[in-house]
């Protein structure tokens, strides 16, 4: 016999999109329940913790001690070895700890109301009378609970079986999975003002590798390919490589695996009584593959409009897009330009990055922009050249 | 019989597998990567796209 719980709004997922979308709703009023699977919050970090300053700031005011080391350049390393370095400026990069930065997170959502549950993982969903979504069924500490909710936030992450559940089309496409591996290691050789980021079909095909310094020689260095190329290579061998090449005296620390969707946000986000935010809803920069601060976004919005919703007692499809148009407004649409890009990226041979990388060598220093980057790498696809004016217009 | 069987020495627990497989036949707990063998289809993406190689298919 399962017991049973009641709230407004349940999260499936504290990541830094669940918990910002529980904080949201619980400061608009209604009450929460945000799940979390693993024994603690913020554990294992996958993901290199890279963000970007203005991105993270359209979210919350961030706190000193979640920043390990803030970034002014980009050094983009051609498959030749040719090195641009592109001064970033105004718009710093941080490298965060994301162990400390999800749990506070997760705090800030407990401060603000919502109840928190580790160790709690769902399982299916919940269905009224008239077959919509009404809840989760979760195991939690050796008890099943049936929770039952106005709404239920998919952040589910890589996984995404929340929506899949209530029939939202959340699968990865292979091509668009970028599959991903990192060591956090001691003793990197490189400098801490900049993120490296290396490019080539050596290094990593439909991907690239990234080096991010966390200071005191520690850095996550990892890379991802696109699903399309890890059948007959795995990214766990090239990393090795670029171990053994760039990094042979480096320590390994830490080596966590993981997956991220770069196809830009799923069709269809919502459906009668139920959200999809950060992962789960493939809200992840397609280009970069950064997540943090999209997901962030797309939870502000999302625990927000939930909220209001249950207020005004209509939890519909139609009243719940409003998320959906808010997420397009401010991030979804450049998205789709990213993706696009992403994909003539991608598709460019080792000759024509070595090509650019020496292009771009040729300009004064301050002339290099990424803007500019991208127009050159993507010169002979011109209908690509609009998108990226379009992205970073403003 | 065929089945994708789960290197569990070497399984991070990730769920980039789960993300790609068209069935929805696996399941990730915390402790614990399961996969369905009457709903699988043997269609490779989940060995294809692990980023360690911690799945393998095996004959029983």
């Amino acid at each position: 016999m399962s017991e049973r719980v009641s709230v407004d709004v349940v999260v499936v997922g504290a990541g830094p999109a669940g918990s910002t979308a529980a904080r949201l709703a619980a400061e608009n009023g209604v009450s929460v329940l945000l799940l979390e699977k693993d024994r603690e919050v913020g554990i294992p970090v996958r993901c290199a913790e890279g963000v970007g300053e203005s991105s993270l700031r359209k979210v919350l005011e961030p706190r000193p001690h979640w920043i390990m080391n803030t970034v002014q350049n980009a050094e983009f390393i051609s498959p030749s070895g040719l090195h641009v370095l592109v001064h970033v400026g105004s718009d710093r990069g941080f490298v965060l700890n994301r162990k400390i930065f999800d749990y506070e997170l997760a705090q800030m959502a407990a401060d603000a109301g919502a109840e928190v549950w580790t160790k709690a993982y769902a399982y299916d969903l919940l269905r009224d009378s008239e077959g919509r979504v009404a809840g989760v069924r979760v195991r939690h500490i050796g008890r099943e609970v049936e929770v039952s909710a106005k709404v239920v936030i998919g952040a589910d992450g890589v996984e995404s079986r929340v929506g899949r559940w209530a029939g939202l089309k959340t699968l990865t496409k292979m091509h668009d999975m970028e599959t991903c591996v990192q060591v956090t290691a001691a003793r990197v050789e490189a400098e801490t003002d900049r993120f490296y980021f290396f490019f080539g079909s050596q290094v990593a095909p439909g991907g690239y590798a990234w080096v991010f310094p966390k200071g005191n020689g520690l850095a996550n260095v990892g890379l991802g390919l696109s699903g399309d190329f890890s059948a007959t290579r795995k990214p766990i061998d090239y990393l090795q490589d670029l171990l053994d090449k760039h990094f042979p005296g480096a320590a390994i620390l830490t080596t966590v695996a993981g997956g991220v969707p770069c196809s830009g946000t799923v069709e269809k986000l919502v459906t009668d009584g139920l959200m999809l935010v950060g992962d789960a809803a493939h809200q992840a920069n397609p280009v970069s593959g950064g997540g943090i601060a999209p997901g962030m976004i797309a939870g502000k919005i999302a625990g927000r409009v939930a909220a209001e919703a249950i207020r005004e007692g209509d939890v519909s499809e139609k009243r719940l897009r409003k998320y959906v148009r808010e997420w397009d407004r401010e991030v979804g649409k450049t998205h789709r330009l990213f993706y696009r890009i992403k994909e003539g990226i991608f598709r460019l041979t080792d000759d024509e990055l070595n090509r650019t990388a020496k292009a771009l060598q040729g300009l004064a220093p301050d002339e290099i922009t990424l803007k500019r980057m991208f127009r050159v790498a993507l010169m002979k696809q011109p209908k690509l050249l609009l998108d990226v004016a379009r992205v970073f217009v403003g | 019989m065929s089945l994708v069987a789960v290197k569990r020495d070497l399984c991070d627990l990730c769920g980039t597998c789960v993300g790609v497989c068209p069935v929805d036949c696996m399941e990730l707990t915390e402790t614990e990567l399961r996969i369905d063998a009457e709903t699988c289809i043997l269609c490779r993406f989940c060995i294809d796209i692990c980023p360690i190689e911690a799945l393998e298919m095996k004959d029983e």
